[in-house]
This record gives C-alpha cells, sequence and structure tokens, in this order.
C-alpha cells in the first residue's frame, strides 16, 4: 500500500509523490462514504499545498535520506504494542454504517431537521461549519494566522552565515 | 459476523501505525513529517467512516425524504484538514531553518553536531 | 526554449477558469459542496501557478508578500467583525439572525460574509507559504 512504500523509499522527491498520491486516494475515500466537501478540501489542500511546500522545502533541503545504519527494534515493538491496543479496542466500537449508532443520535439529527427552516441553506456541512459551529471556524481561521505569521517570521528575513566567528549578513535575500 | 462490521478501523488502524512507524523510527526529517501527514489521514479516515450511514447520501438538502450522512464529523474534519495543512507548513519551515544551521536533516548528525558545540 | 511556449499560453488560457471555479466554489458553498478553504485554496493556486510559469518576480510584483499577509490578518478581521457587528446590533457574539429584519435571511448573510473572511485568509496564507518557501535562497552546504 502506499502508506508503506512512503515508510520504505529513500529518494524523498519519490516521497512526497507518493505523499501526493496518498492525499489523492484517501480524497476518494471520502467521496465513496458520502464526505464531499471534507473529498474536496483534502484533494485541494492535502494533494495541492501538501505536495507543493514540500517540494519546496525538498529544493531546499536535499532529496536524499540516508540509510538507517541499525534495525531500529525499539519503535516496531512500540507500534505493534499500540497497534495491539487499538485493536483490542476497536472491540467495543459500533459496526460500520449502522443508523443506530450512538454517533447520529442527540446533536446531528437536530442539525439535518432544523437547519432547512433556521437557515435555509441546503448544504448542511456550511450550515454547521459558518453558523451552528461559527465559533470554531474563527479560531480556525485564527491559527492559519498564526501559523502564516510563524512561517514568515522564520523564513522571509535575510539568511545569516552562521560561521564561528559570529553572525555576518549573507548576499541577501 | 460482527467482527467484519469492524474492518473500517483496522484499515484505520493500520495507515495510523505505519504512520506512526515512520514518525519515530526514520531520522529524516522530512520522512517525520510525511509520516506525521500519514498519521493525520488515517485520524480523518477515522472520522468519516464513523459518520457515514449505510445507504446514505451527502448531507445536502434535497426535496423530499432522505437518508443523509452525518454532517457533524465532516465538519470536524474539515478544521482538522487545514490545520493539519499549518502544521506541515510550520514543520517544513523549521526543517529549512534547521537545514540552513546544522547543515544537515538527518537527526542523528544534528544530535552529535549538538553534543559537539 | 520552445517548449516553454505551450507551457505560457497554456497557463494564460487557465489562470482565469481557475479563477472563476475558486469564485464559484466559494459562493456555490451553499448548495453543494464548497466553501471558504476549498474556494481560497483553489484562488491561491491559480497564482502559484502564474508564479511557477513566469517566475517569482513578476508574480510578486502582481500580488507582494506584503499583501497577501494584508489579506491574511484582514480575514480574521471580517469573520470577528461580523461577530462584532452581531454584538452592537444586540444579539450575541456570532448570531447572525440579528443582522437583518428577519433571521433567516440574517443567517444567509452573516454565512456570505464569515465564508468571506475565511476566503480571504486562506488565500492569503496559501500565498504567503509559498512565496516563502520559494523565496528563499539555497543553502551551500
Amino acid at each position: 500500500m502506499t502508506a508503506v512504500a512512503l515508510l520504505r523509499i529513500r529518494n524523498l522527491f519519490a516521497v512526497v509523490m507518493l505523499a501526493g498520491i496518498y492525499s489523492l486516494l484517501s480524497a476518494g475515500l471520502f467521496t465513496v462514504m458520502d464526505a464531499v466537501d471534507v473529498a474536496f478540501t483534502e484533494a485541494a489542500v492535502g494533494a495541492g499545498i501538501s505536495t507543493v511546500l514540500m517540494l519546496g522545502t525538498l529544493a531546499l533541503v536535499g532529496r536524499k535520506e540516508k540509510a538507517p545504519d541499525r534495525h531500529p527494534v525499539l519503535p516496531l515493538f512500540v507500534v505493534l504494542v499500540t497497534g495491539a491496543a487499538l485493536v483490542y479496542g476497536s472491540l467495543d466500537m459500533p459496526p460500520f454504517g449502522d443508523p443506530d449508532n450512538p454517533i447520529h443520535q442527540h446533536v446531528a439529527p437536530r442539525y439535518l431537521e432544523e437547519s432547512g427552516e433556521e437557515i435555509g441553506v441546503p448544504n448542511v456541512v456550511t450550515s454547521v461549519l459558518a453558523s451552528y459551529r461559527g465559533y470554531d471556524t474563527m479560531g480556525e481561521t485564527t491559527v492559519i494566522f498564526t501559523a502564516v505569521v510563524g512561517v514568515l517570521l522564520l523564513m522571509a528575513t535575510r539568511r545569516r552565515r552562521w560561521t564561528e566567528e559570529g553572525k555576518g549578513d549573507d548576499d541577501g535575500g | 459476523m460482527r467482527v467484519l462490521g469492524l474492518f473500517n478501523y483496522w484499515i484505520f488502524i493500520f495507515l495510523m501505525m505505519v504512520g506512526f512507524y515512520t514518525l519515530i523510527s526514520r531520522g529524516n526529517l522530512v520522512k517525520k513529517i510525511v509520516g506525521l501527514n500519514i498519521f493525520q489521514t488515517s485520524v480523518f479516515i477515522l472520522y468519516i467512516s464513523m459518520g457515514k450511514v449505510r445507504g446514505g447520501t451527502a448531507p445536502i438538502l434535497m426535496e423530499g425524504d432522505a437518508v443523509y450522512s452525518n454532517p457533524l464529523p465532516h465538519v470536524l474534519i474539515l478544521t482538522a484538514i487545514v490545520v493539519g495543512v499549518a502544521t506541515t507548513a510550520l514543520g517544513l519551515s523549521l526543517v529549512v531553518r534547521i537545514k540552513e544551521a546544522y547543515g544537515t536533516i538527518e537527526e542523528d548528525e544534528i544530535q552529535a553536531e549538538d553534543l559537539r558545540l | 526554449m520552445e517548449d516553454r511556449v505551450i507551457l505560457r499560453v497554456g497557463a494564460k488560457i487557465l489562470i482565469p477558469h481557475i479563477l472563476l471555479f475558486a469564485l464559484y466554489v466559494q459562493f456555490h458553498g451553499d448548495y453543494g459542496p464548497g466553501g471558504g478553504f476549498q474556494a481560497g485554496v483553489i484562488f491561491a493556486s491559480a497564482f502559484i501557478l502564474y508564479a511557477l510559469i513566469y517566475g517569482l518576480a513578476h508574480a510578486k510584483r502582481v500580488l507582494p508578500l506584503g499583501f497577501a499577509s494584508f489579506c491574511a490578518a484582514l480575514g480574521v478581521v471580517i469573520y470577528a467583525g461580523v461577530g462584532v457587528a452581531t454584538l452592537l446590533k444586540g444579539g450575541v457574539f456570532l448570531e447572525y439572525g440579528v443582522l437583518r429584519h428577519d433571521p433567516v435571511h440574517g443567517q444567509e448573510l452573516g454565512i456570505l460574509l464569515v465564508e468571506l473572511g475565511v476566503f480571504t485568509t486562506v488565500f492569503g496564507s496559501m500565498v504567503a507559504f509559498f512565496y516563502s518557501f520559494t523565496g528563499r535562497r539555497k543553502s551551500r552546504s
């Protein structure tokens, strides 16, 4: 599967391309599961922006990953233990697609039924995102803005050369 | 028979473990961030698969009676995807700066450099 | 360099359509899949395409980095501004119903403005990310 290939390939350019394919495949999965808004966003953001940013990073840092010199046993053990615990936990979970699942009670039917009269917008995801849960969306917008501030602080200044004699200006950015 | 209804959780667990393993076992920082992305996307798959209703359709209101899939996980995941890309962008810019400061993005070489200074 | 001509002409044809599609997704987010996030990303990708084909210097003349950062901040201000406007009109924060004479129309107006804020922030952010990563010179180590 794509994910395992991502783990093993050491040419980072191929890794980034495969990550884009992984995003696109999951967007297709979302569509099959009726999550059209999410599929749209995942395709645009995951396969688009993430890939572009990673390629930009690769242009600056280089493409090859060093070969691991010894077999990592401890991470494998941690991963297997966590996976086994999660599988054990999943035995209690409700079956896939059942309309009587607890997740579909309480709030969701209310949104689906009332959204037509209260808001008058057919796309329930938009009405929930922008109106019923509008406060969260404001927080999310702030998070994106904060990330822009962080990236600009890190990347938009002149490059300085870090030598042992101290800092000096580079040829300019 | 009931176990067969759980396969979506197992797919999610497998993907998440692959992402987790990539995150903790590989030393290259860009590979770590890719592993983080796999991890995040697998969690999205979990939530969306939990929101699906058998025989349902996309939650866009239509005329007449229809069975809709649950829109609430869609909203959460929409937010999560965008926050995820913000995190990835910030992480990648940190990787670029680390490369400029240390000359490498392999984790063990960075630690060796730190111990040396 | 003749192969570049195809790219340039193709980009010139495509970019207006991409921008238009982004605006379509933005304003039809109420009736089909779409909304602020998707539209913002698509709109930004038109500018990224322009920068890829015509060079970063040209793109920065069309849309300077300062303007993109300004857009990112402006979107948050629009969003919070809608909330403050609802406060001033007597409702609670972000209660769109008080924006107009009729709660349903108020909701629609509120959603429209709020999605516009999200669109502006996402668009400014994606362009700012792209400029930051590609504007950096490669280190010599």
